[in-house]
């Protein structure tokens, strides 16, 4: 007879939904210690840094003055209005991960009407034109990869971030037309810029993505809309069988994504009037972690992205300490994110551990079975 | 000036073919590892580091030293940084079932923000133009077999190391027992669990090692085709490398023809500049790679043939008790 004592796993992992609050947030303050401390290893490892110096700088670095507080306001809004780009997409099970060239092409937009028109037209119908088209051209972007995916269910992870490329080269490619010989890799305009409320530069794009985090919520939440792409999300027979239309839910929710997308495009191109291929940031990379980890809900979502910008710029800060600059920043980074993502399975998920002597009393008296029979 | 472009980007083949035969291996487990960027930048962090260990260990005088560790000890200290994030990689996906695309994504920023960081810590400090030579030393009868020589045979070991491995791999996914269950793995976890196969086992191997293979392209980069010089553009070719995985329909042998396609697409621009009327142009050389990427995608989803659609569970965790 072979073993007939199996053991049981060492380790036995379960599904979790009644996680309290207070616990769930107790795990995420300690994947954020133990980052923290990750950090101070490895910068004095190979810089041998102070410590405290960039502890400090990482959290108070960015309320130092009253400029950078607006400024960590402002690319907190950035990435919160990116993340709820992407969100209802998620929702859908859409994996958009082409944000990135989707706001890019916004840019690009707004750059190509400054380009064009620049200077001929009054100002006021200059900024109406140039909002247009970057939505224009964003939504096109993310409306090419939802249209295959509808009709020929072409992989749109794939789709979506080879357009990031595309955009890309794009961008490069109106770079070095628009400018001529000799140009290293921007294009800066004259006209164009945002108006500013008060003489504040950030507030205008500020009000502009609190206004959209209101209408996004109601519109995920309340509208018929919002929950039809729920349902897809769930599950398309479902969706099919209730008489959803699932080919128009995918479209149309792209175009939402591409258009919001859009808006950070013409806003961040109002802010400088500058083309070049990094304009959006990596912030539509960062948008599907700060979504993910916000499960998809805007509200949660202001604080994911508040608390991944407020890293990622106290990051800055402190690699700026060192000659390690800019690179610092996405190590920190890194380290702060596999924590998060690793302490979200341990809300998700209970483990347990096989106690010493323990043997199930069922398998038991199922044993002295087996044995009897043999017998 | 053709042999020379077709030279070069034979050679150039190498840091895309380490990349997409990794990847492809990973994919066909259901991992959709998008961290390969960083992956190849981490492999390549250890190799430096592992040829920086090594200058030490000889006391910094660089005549001493021997090809046999100056090759091997930077290809295992890749090894082991690559392996390592992928297995990390499978920590999170696998085990903690994560989702794949953050993950990946997150693995991406961290291994390019690591490569770029020893890049300021190590760059000045440690030249590695003369273990480069290890690298590039070719057969010493290449010169004699005219252009056939010249054009496959003049270059360093990698690129003969990725066609080896590529078709190594493709050999054993379509060919063994250990690829087939691989593969059932990658297209339905579920049913190869039922059928007595570890989906964990599988998918940890063939992602690490995966994630090893793709460390090479980094390696190659730096010692090979750049001489020893640490570059921060690697993130580039690692996005291009899934792109090829597409292309190739997650074949590693029709890898290696796409990956010497895209070799030479990149290096064209550099050899059409004199002939365009402008240099904007050259840009949109660059874009070819990945528009014929999309048509592939598209072509192949509009047929919907089994052989040629991405693993079915790719990009999925796969949780037993989850039906």
């Amino acid at each position: 007879m072979a073993d007939t004592t199996k053991k049981n796993p060492l380790v036995r992992i379960s599904k979790r939904s009644d996680i309290k609050g207070w616990k769930a947030m107790g795990i995420r303050a300690i994947a954020f210690v133990i980052a923290l401390l990750i950090v101070g290893v490895v910068s004095t490892a190979t810089v041998g840094g102070d410590i405290i110096k960039i502890y400090t700088t990482l959290f108070i670095g960015n309320l130092m003055t009253q400029r950078t507080v607006w400024a960590l306001l402002e690319s907190i809004a950035f990435l919160l209005l990116v993340s709820l780009a992407v969100t209802p997409a998620f929702k859908m099970r859409f994996w958009n991960i082409g944000a990135e060239g989707q706001t890019l092409m916004g840019v690009l937009g707004a750059a190509m009407i400054v380009n064009y028109l620049g200077g001929k037209i009054p100002e006021p119908a200059l900024l109406l034109l140039m909002f247009a088209t970057s939505i224009i051209f964003a939504a096109v972007w993310a409306v090419v990869p939802a249209l295959f995916k509808a009709y020929f269910n072409t992989n749109e992870t794939l789709f979506t971030l080879m357009m990031n490329y595309v955009a890309i080269q794009l961008v490069k490619f109106f770079i070095q037309a628009w400018s001529g010989k000799g140009n290293t890799g921007s294009k800066d305009f004259n006209y164009g810029y945002l108006p500013k409320i008060g003489g504040n530069e950030y507030l205008l794009g500020i009000l502009i993505v609190v206004v959209i985090t209101v209408l996004v919520t109601i519109y995920l939440k309340r509208s018929k809309h919002g929950y039809e792409l729920s349902v897809v999300g769930e599950s398309e027979n479902t969706a099919r069988y209730i008489g959803i239309n699932v080919k128009a839910v995918i479209i149309r929710t792209m175009i939402l994504s591409g258009v919001l997308c859009g808006v950070l495009g013409f806003i961040l191109f109002g802010k400088s009037a500058n083309l070049y291929e990094t304009a959006a940031g990596g912030r539509g990379f960062t948008a599907i972690l700060v979504s993910w980890l916000a499960k998809f809900n805007p509200i949660y979502m202001v604080g994911t992205s508040s608390l991944v910008a407020f890293l990622q710029s106290g990051a800055k800060r402190a690699g700026d300490l060192y000659s390690a600059g800019k690179f610092f920043t996405d190590l920190t980074v890194g380290i702060f994110f596999f924590c998060i993502i690793a302490s979200e399975f341990f809300i998700n998920y209970t483990v347990k551990f096989r106690k010493k002597t323990q043997k199930i009393i069922s398998e038991v008296a199922i044993e002295e079975k087996v044995e009897e029979v043999n017998e | 000036m053709f042999t020379a472009l077709i030279t070069e980007a034979f050679r150039f083949t190498a840091i895309y073919l380490f990349g997409s035969t990794g990847e492809t291996l990973t994919e066909k487990s259901g991992n959709l590892n998008l961290g390969i960027p960083g992956i190849m930048c981490f492999g390549a962090t250890g190799a430096v580091i592992g040829e920086y260990v090594y200058e030490l260990a000889i006391g910094g005088d660089v005549s001493k030293m021997q090809a046999f560790p100056a090759i091997v000890i930077p290809l295992l200290f890749c090894m082991l940084f690559a392996g390592a994030l992928g297995a990390f990689y499978c920590l999170l996906t696998v085990t903690l079932r994560c989702n794949q695309n953050v993950t990946g994504l997150t693995i991406t920023t961290f291994g390019v923000g690591v490569l770029s960081y020893f890049k300021g810590v190590l760059g000045t400090r440690a030249t590695f133009a003369k273990a480069s030579l290890f690298f590039t030393d070719g057969l010493d009868f290449a010169d004699k077999l005219g252009w056939i020589g010249k054009v496959f045979l003049s270059h360093g070991f990698m690129i003969y190391l990725a066609i080896a491995i590529s078709l190594l791999v493709a050999f054993v996914l379509k060919k063994t027992r250990t690829g087939l269950s691989l593969q059932a793995v990658g297209e339905n976890p579920a049913t190869a669990d039922a059928a007595g196969i570890s989906v964990t086992t599988n998918k940890y191997v063939a992602t690490v090692l995966g994630s090893m293979i793709a460390g090479f392209g980094g390696v190659f980069y730096i010692f090979d085709y750049l001489g020893g010089v640490i570059p921060n553009d690697i993130e580039a070719f690692g996005w291009l490398a899934i792109a090829i995985v597409i292309f190739s329909v997650w074949r590693p042998n029709l890898g290696i023809l796409a990956s010497f396609l895209f070799a030479t697409l990149y290096l064209l621009k550099s050899y059409v500049a004199p002939y365009l009327s402008g240099i904007e142009q050259a840009e949109l050389i660059k874009m070819i790679p990945y528009v014929v990427t999309i048509l592939v995608l598209i072509v192949t989803s509009i047929v919907n043939k089994k052989e040629t659609q991405p693993p079915a569970s790719l990009g999925l965790s796969y949780f037993r008790e989850e039906r």
